[in-house]
């Protein structure tokens, strides 16, 4: 008769040999380097190009996030529909995203139809010419989707609690307003394009399954391009951070809302800070997935919130801790006294063995699931680059998880988890 | 093509293995058939608050998850107008630890007040951060009710109303686990680096002794078909006027579906497509605007909704996408529209096949509706679908006494 109270015995993941699968470098005639992964089963892949084009490089607010927009929406030889329609006929997608420090265009498509795709984004990223129609159509609709987002609480909460943390005039604290869109003027757009995007700073991923020509390819439609290598000498623009002296705030957006955004968060050093990777063991247990604490003691325990999570924000020069939830109006305050009570509880009693190894296990366990796909593979890679980390931090961090110990966790949270240093922001 | 093996143990539990050694990984998937359309008309968005109880411990096992994290592995689940899926990955080594967890859970729940009270809590929370506390949040139990008269579609998975819930019982519970949760209505599918004599091993050491159950016999009535074009208008707080449309389409199994999948491509699938193309490039009538539908077994719904851009008055913008539809209904679609929407097809298959997860759920479906070899035939029907179809099709369903219109104001 089987006992189903007996758990089968497994093997610990802690005793898995990660490896993260190679990365070739390339380096195109123009300096610009090709960073590529050829792995997979499926014919796809991905190109992503990024380029030193966010908004810590603006004069004024909205520039990087229309011009990142924008440069889909035509060039000398193509409209904004042809350039659409090229790469949908292709059955691809091509995407584009403007974050802090870098902007980026991304796109998938099946191996066999890239040599078709890599000439047109090339002319985007040389020949786009932004008509001042489409650019009217872009501030219309960017302010129209802002009034919807701003009616919701966790839209509006997310915007200030960013800017409490690094300052509303600092890149990562920044947010639109509607007449920041509409004080964009095209030449304000161009200027921008000519400096980051066509003589800009880039760098290249590439993944996938790849054609055995792919980086004669890459040269072919980038190599001669004016692009500059991501390590050229660059004019260096610096932001003072400007947090908030203020630490607790309420907002009523809504008088008839039934549930709050909730934000509590403090400034945290960036990825090169030795704490930063055994901090993320110690936020993995605090609020980091599922089985967490906090999502233990406040969802399935108290039933406040349909989720909570805590995470370091994801930015270059400075980080922030951070946690976030939406919970039921009336139960806001409980809720919040809930994330104290949680960092007192980390600061108070060292995390048991068996909490410990189960941290260990599940997050090289979901390491793991991350190594068998190339764009999860590729997206590691870039982090680290990007984040000017040396090769290392990968087995550094593999490393970490599987030898932090509970004492190392309790100073890191009698460190940074004490309550004076977050700021609190509830918005409903 | 994908390879998998099928076998069936004397419970009635069908199991599918689908070997791929190029992961370290594996994945469990258990597909329920029972969805938000096998509910009481008063108890609704009960399948879906079953759905968390299920986490809430087992006969044997009352902590699902720290004995999975302990193993490495990840699990989630989600709930459909259709059906309930439950799914684990986790390193290969320690694929037996999912068949433990997850053959405890269907042999008998812990059935705990506590849990039951705590999840109804966690459920109203979701229903609020989603339908109550957002802007356009109940748009969809409007359209639902206009469009469907007698099929249980016509609420959402996550319920009619909030009492609903609240009055949910421990005995509704039960009742629902025993009518629902039993090895015959249940699809069991194994992925990943795993072996098949491993993998039947190892079903009928877990899930071989769980008592069969009856089979569940669904019986939902038809929808009747609609002769009348239906109209709503609504008023609230949001900052812009919006418009919704909805046309009956043919359900998952019939050729109609695979015409109205590509015609949602042609119309709204991406940058140039038509009615983005038409309504917000040329004539800056909308905002935005997507064409999309609902992908349910039984006759679904193919919609259009947009935002107007401030100003317009809805009658232009809702004239200007009926012109849109009599021109693919006049004119049909043009030959490179038509490549068009194959390649991206292609594309959107091979990007989704590259994940195991994805793969063992879509087995799992397929397998529900008929028969897992689906998964491999099913492609070859978008790829047959020709312009002569689409033309007839789109004839046939934007038909204005087949649609469903939501004018919906704002009152700013």
């Amino acid at each position: 008769m089987l006992n189903r109270t007996i758990a089968p015995p497994i093997i610990d993941p802690v005793a898995f040999d990660l490896q993260l699968p190679a990365c070739k470098k390339y380096t195109l005639s123009n300096g610009v380097e090709v960073f590529a992964v050829d792995m997979g089963t499926e014919d796809t892949m991905m190109v992503n190009w990024v380029f030193y084009a966010g908004n810590w490089f603006e004069k004024k607010k909205a520039i990087a996030a229309a011009t990142n927009f924008l440069l889909k929406n035509g060039t000398s030889k193509r409209t904004a529909f042809e350039i659409n329609e090229h790469f949908e006929y292709y059955g691809s997608y091509l995407n584009r995203a403007c974050h802090n420090e870098t902007a980026e265009i991304t796109l998938h498509s099946l191996s066999k139809h890239i040599n078709e795709l890599l000439p047109v984004v090339a002319e985007m990223v040389q020949d786009a010419v932004f008509p001042q129609e489409e650019l009217t159509i872009y501030q219309q609709n960017a302010q129209q989707r802002l009034k919807v987002n701003m009616q919701k609480c966790e839209f509006v909460a997310s915007r200030l609690i960013d800017a409490y943390l690094f300052g509303e005039n600092h890149p990562y604290g920044k947010y639109m307003n509607l007449e920041d869109y509409t004080a964009v003027q095209r030449e304000d757009i161009v200027s921008f394009y000519n400096n980051y995007y066509k003589q800009g700073r880039c760098v290249i991923f590439v993944a996938g399954k790849l054609p055995k020509d792919i980086i004669e390819t890459l040269e072919k439609n980038f190599g001669h391009l004016p692009l500059k290598p991501r390590t050229s000498s660059a004019e260096i623009i610096q932001h003072p951070l400007q947090p908030a002296a203020q630490k607790k705030y309420e907002i009523l957006n809504d008088a008839n809302g039934v549930q709050s955004a909730i934000r509590i968060a403090r400034p945290f050093p960036n990825r090169q800070h030795p704490d930063f990777q055994k901090v993320m063991v110690l936020n993995n247990v605090f609020g980091g997935f599922f089985g967490s604490r906090l999502m233990g003691n406040i969802r399935e325990e108290k039933g406040y919130t349909y989720g909570i999570y805590s995470y370091l924000l994801n930015f270059t020069s400075e980080s922030g801790w951070m946690v976030s939830t939406e919970a039921g109006r009336d139960v806001t305050p409980n809720t919040i006294k809930e994330v104290y009570f949680e960092m007192q509880q980390l600061r108070d009693e060292p995390i048991d063995d068996e909490e410990l190894m189960m941290t260990r296990n599940s997050m090289i366990g979901s390491i793991l699931g991350d190594l068998d796909g190339p764009f999860q593979v590729i997206g590691r890679w870039k982090s680290m680059i990007l984040n000017n980390v040396d090769d290392n931090y990968f087995q550094r961090s593999v490393e970490i998880i599987k030898t932090i110990t509970a004492k190392e966790l309790q100073e890191l949270a009698n460190k940074y988890l004490q309550q004076e240093a977050f700021y609190e922001l509830v918005v409903i | 093509m994908i390879q998998f093996e099928k076998f069936t143990l004397s419970n009635g539990l069908r199991v599918i293995v689908h070997e791929d050694h190029s992961t370290p990984m594996a994945v469990l998937n258990v597909m329920y058939d029972v969805g938000a359309k096998d509910e009481d008309p008063n108890k609704t968005g009960f399948a879906h608050l079953f759905e968390h109880l299920m986490f809430g411990g087992s006969r044997n096992i009352d902590d699902f998850e720290t004995p999975l994290q302990m193993a490495g592995g990840e699990n989630n689940a989600y709930t459909s107008n259709d059906v309930t899926n439950y799914y684990i990955q986790l390193p290969a080594e320690n694929l037996e630890t999912a068949f433990w967890l997850e053959s405890d859970r269907m042999l008998s729940l812990a059935f705990s007040e506590k849990s039951l009270e705590v999840q109804r809590k966690v459920v109203i929370e979701e229903f609020k951060e989603h339908y109550i506390n957002k802007p356009y949040g109940d748009v969809w139990f409007k359209l639902r009710e206009m469009a469907y008269k007698q099929h249980p579609y016509r609420w959402m998975t996550i319920g009619k109303e909030l009492s609903h819930i609240e009055n949910a019982s421990l005995q509704d519970v039960k009742n629902f686990f025993s009518k629902h949760y039993r090895p015959v209505n249940a699809i069991l599918v194994i992925g990943g680096h795993v072996k098949t004599e491993q993998v039947r091993q190892l079903a009928e050491k877990w899930f071989g002794d769980i008592p069969s159950g009856d089979k569940y016999l669904r019986q939902i009535p038809d929808e009747p078909t609609q002769t009348e074009a239906r109209f709503l208008e609504a008023k609230a707080g949001v900052p812009l006027d919006a418009l919704y449309k909805v046309w009956h389409m043919d359900n998952r199994l019939d050729h109609g579906y695979y015409v109205a999948d590509l015609i949602t491509e042609v119309m709204g699938g991406g940058g140039s497509s038509r009615l983005y193309q038409r309504l917000v490039k040329e004539k800056q009538l909308f905002s935005q605007i997507e064409c999309y539908h609902f992908g349910t077994v039984d006759k679904g719904l193919l919609a259009v909704e947009g935002k107007l851009v401030k100003g317009v008055k809805m009658e232009d913008a809702e004239k200007a996408i009926n012109e849109e539809l009599e021109k693919l209904k006049q004119d049909g679609i043009s030959e490179k529209e038509l490549t068009k929407i194959k390649n991206k097809t292609e594309a959107t298959l091979a990007f989704e096949d590259m994940s195991v997860l994805t793969r063992a759920n879509n087995l799992a479906f397929y397998e529900l509706l008929g028969n897992a070899a689906l998964f491999n035939s099913d492609r070859d029907k978008y790829f047959s679908v020709t312009g002569d179809d689409i033309l007839k099709y789109s004839q046939k369903i934007f038909n204005p006494n087949n649609g469903s219109t939501l004018r919906y104001y704002s009152e700013n």
